[in-house]
């Protein structure tokens, strides 16, 4: 891997897990206030400015960060050449970083608590939502760079197969771009020039019909890489094949293609978009379990492979013979089991009906902890681990520890997100810091509420030892040299390769079509309906 | 292309399932007209305390010709207004909500009685509750630092 690459990797990499080292202990502080076990510690302008902070760094900054870091690691070495303009990667990370640290002043000081999902009519300081647009930014100028060293690559390699972790980044950079599109419009032409004062009023419904284009994809933008490191690096370290290259590239181009146009599903509640088009969206909603149940199935494939591979018998002989020490394979299964429970509720959030009795309850604050801080990020620190002797030259300071580290992390993420779950039945709304309602309910959550404190402590335990290791390794002296060449390959590599398995023309002409239809007369219909605006309101 | 027979059937199996998801929420959306809150409808935030339906006199429950109920209330920090509603069990209710102020929802625990609140437009909720007795308007989406304190109250009292 070049050089220069390695070093714009590793920056990308510590911002994501510096940003997630200090997120995992305002999440403690916030069961913990939740609770109401503390009561000395209650307050809500601190609740919520760490709420709102929380999100911001869980959800923008590790995944932005994370996702370009191991995108240049991936470009490089499965092109096996540098990146298409060093240069650029380098501006794109100042660029996110600054807007990151702009972000932060504002949401560290108790002016932007308008939490990750911003809003509208509330109002954060300007210089919030313009930190926030430029860590966006600087997402796009990498996903200019992975899409154009892919296609400089394949203007010098004709009719050669795309490597199949960079067939993935790429499908992750494009979907990206098509994703937030919807918030960027919202930043440019809502959010920001009405906390500047050049609008008086903004459209509530525009602003979430705008966002709701970005928030589901998004979430897909974050499993990515979790995704690409099941399919091209798990099976290999598990000492098997990937099952099949080819169902890696119809999952990853399903997820471009049917992310985007769905995000109704979050809207399912609200009054400004009509029954039809979330009948539509919701449709969609179920055709992305698809390229999911199409994962769960080829990665469990590879991994039996490997477990028999290994002397594994029987139906279920191969689970134990798979190598349990390495922390790639135990996040990699960790991961699925979470997948399959959070994607299980996923179904009844996506419910045309049933969303209506667990819509903004804890049981969704349960959901996607269970994907995205099970599934996804325990996908990350697995990477973490496999790309560290890569990028710093030198061994993994404490191997047994990592796989402890990643134990705690799922059976963390199972206490606290299990208990949410129940009470998101038990009709707790999500979003609240202490629960002062005089009803008979609020004694049926309390036992659940101090279960999800253990399950808080145990995560940030667990994240302690997580960046003790990488810190340690880093600064170690023991030198390791470590191949960037070691990708899964297939069962049956495939030679070569339709156009349409091989490269995104045709899907992009896909997607411009389905979001037309999808989104293009929700969004002009505020141009022909009489509508109006709300004017700004503090918190 | 290479697709290993494993493969095909559980492509048949996942096609299956969603065929079974999709077609049963399909099939309760049209037979049993089941759908989320949707109705576009507009309305002046800053204005709508001045006249219309949602002033302060026409707040509250009313019997329609029919038999059913309709509920107007407004959602506001901190509470949904008037403070405490109260209809019949086993009926038909409509409830219909507006905002003055900034992004409210609302949740009857264990009931399909939800909706945002949104400024400028009006909710509209169609239900029957099946259980008597006290219940509550939970705000369930984040509307500012007082949004803990934003709930009220619901009497389901016997039919007649």
């Amino acid at each position: 891997m070049h050089d220069r690459s390695k070093s714009v990797a590793l920056a990308n990499l510590w911002v994501a897990f510096a940003a997630m080292f200090v997120a995992i202990l305002l999440g403690l502080y916030q069961v913990m206030n939740r609770s109401g076990l503390f009561p000395e510690i209650e307050s809500h302008e601190l609740y919520f400015a760490s709420v709102s902070t929380h999100g911001v760094l869980m959800g923008f900054v590790l995944t932005t960060f994370f996702i370009m870091g191991f995108g240049y690691y991936t470009a490089t070495a499965t092109l096996k050449r540098p990146l298409w303009n060093k240069g650029l990667a380098w501006i794109a990370f100042f660029v996110s970083l600054g807007g990151t640290v702009m972000a932060a002043i504002p949401l560290l000081t108790g002016k932007a608590s308008v939490l990750y999902t911003f809003y509208p009519p509330l109002q954060a300081h300007p210089v919030f939502y313009i930190g926030a647009t430029l860590l966006v930014v600087g997402s796009w100028i990498w996903c200019l760079e992975m899409i154009m060293s892919v296609v400089t690559w394949k203007r010098d390699n004709p009719g050669k197969v795309v490597p199949l972790a960079m067939f993935g980044t790429t499908a992750n950079a494009i979907m990206w771009l098509w994703t937030s599109a919807g918030v960027g419009i919202e930043m440019i032409f809502q959010l920001i020039p009405w906390s500047l004062g050049l609008m008086d009023t903004v459209d509530p419904g525009l602003a979430r019909t705008l966002f709701s284009w970005t928030l589901h994809a998004i979430v897909y933008f974050w499993l990515f890489p979790a995704y690409i490191a099941m399919y091209t690096i798990l099976p290999k370290v598990a000492g098997g094949r990937l099952f099949s290259d080819e169902m890696g590239r119809i999952a990853f181009i399903m997820l471009l293609v049917i992310s985007v146009p769905i995000g109704f599903h979050h809207l399912y509640m609200d009054p400004q978009q009509a029954a039809g088009f979330k009948f539509l969206h919701m449709l969609g909603t179920f055709a992305v379990a698809v390229p999911t149940l199409l994962t769960g199935f080829t990665v469990l494939a590879s991994l039996e492979g490997a477990g028999r591979l290994r002397g594994g018998k029987g139906l279920f002989g191969w689970i134990a013979a798979l190598d349990w020490k390495e922390p790639m394979v135990v996040a990699g299964m960790l991961a699925l089991f979470m997948l399959i429970a959070g994607g299980w509720g996923g179904m009844i959030n996506a419910s045309y009906q049933m969303n209506s009795l667990v819509h903004n309850t804890q049981w969704v604050t349960g959901h996607f902890h269970l994907i995205f801080g099970g599934t996804t990020v325990i996908m990350y620190l697995a990477v973490a681990y496999h790309l560290w002797p890569k990028l710093t030259g030198r061994r993994l300071a404490m191997r047994g520890l990592a796989v402890i580290q990643l134990w705690l992390w799922a059976i963390g993420m199972l206490i606290l997100t299990l208990p949410w779950h129940v009470l998101g039945l038990l009709g707790q709304p999500r979003r609240i810091s202490s629960t002062p309602y005089d009803s008979p309910l609020v004694e049926q959550w309390d036992p659940h509420e101090l279960a999800m404190i253990v399950g808080g402590a145990v995560l940030v335990f667990s994240t302690l030892l997580f960046v003790l290791n990488l810190l340690l390794s880093h600064l170690s002296k023991r030198v390791d040299s470590v191949s960037d060449d070691d990708w899964a390959v297939a069962v049956h590599p495939p030679l070569s390769l339709p156009k349409p398995l091989n490269g995104y023309a045709l899907w992009n002409g896909i997607v411009a079509v389905w979001m037309v239809v999808a989104y293009g007369y929700p969004v002009l219909q505020f141009l022909i309906l009489e509508t109006h605006g709300s004017l700004p309101w503090g918190y | 292309m290479h697709i290993d027979p494993l493969e095909k059937k559980w492509l048949y199996v996942v096609g299956f399932m969603t065929i079974v998801m999709v077609g049963s929420m399909t099939f309760a959306a049209i037979t049993m007209n089941l759908h989320p809150p949707s109705n576009v409808e507009t309305i002046d935030p800053k204005t709508l305390h001045l006249s219309g339906e949602f002033t302060e006199d026409n707040l509250g429950v009313t019997q329609n010709a029919d038999g059913s109920y309709m509920v107007r209330m407004i959602a506001a920090r901190y509470s949904f207004y008037p403070q405490m509603i109260e209809v019949p069990v086993d009926t038909d209710v409509t409830f219909r909500l507006t905002s003055p102020d900034i992004v409210h929802g609302v949740h009857v625990p264990f009931t399909n009685m939800s909706t945002m609140v949104i400024p400028g437009y009006v909710s509209e909720v169609k239900t029957r509750f099946v259980r008597e007795g006290e219940a509550q308007f939970l705000c369930n989406e984040y509307c500012g630092l007082g949004h803990d304190y934003m709930w009220s109250k619901l009497k389901v009292v016997p039919k007649g």
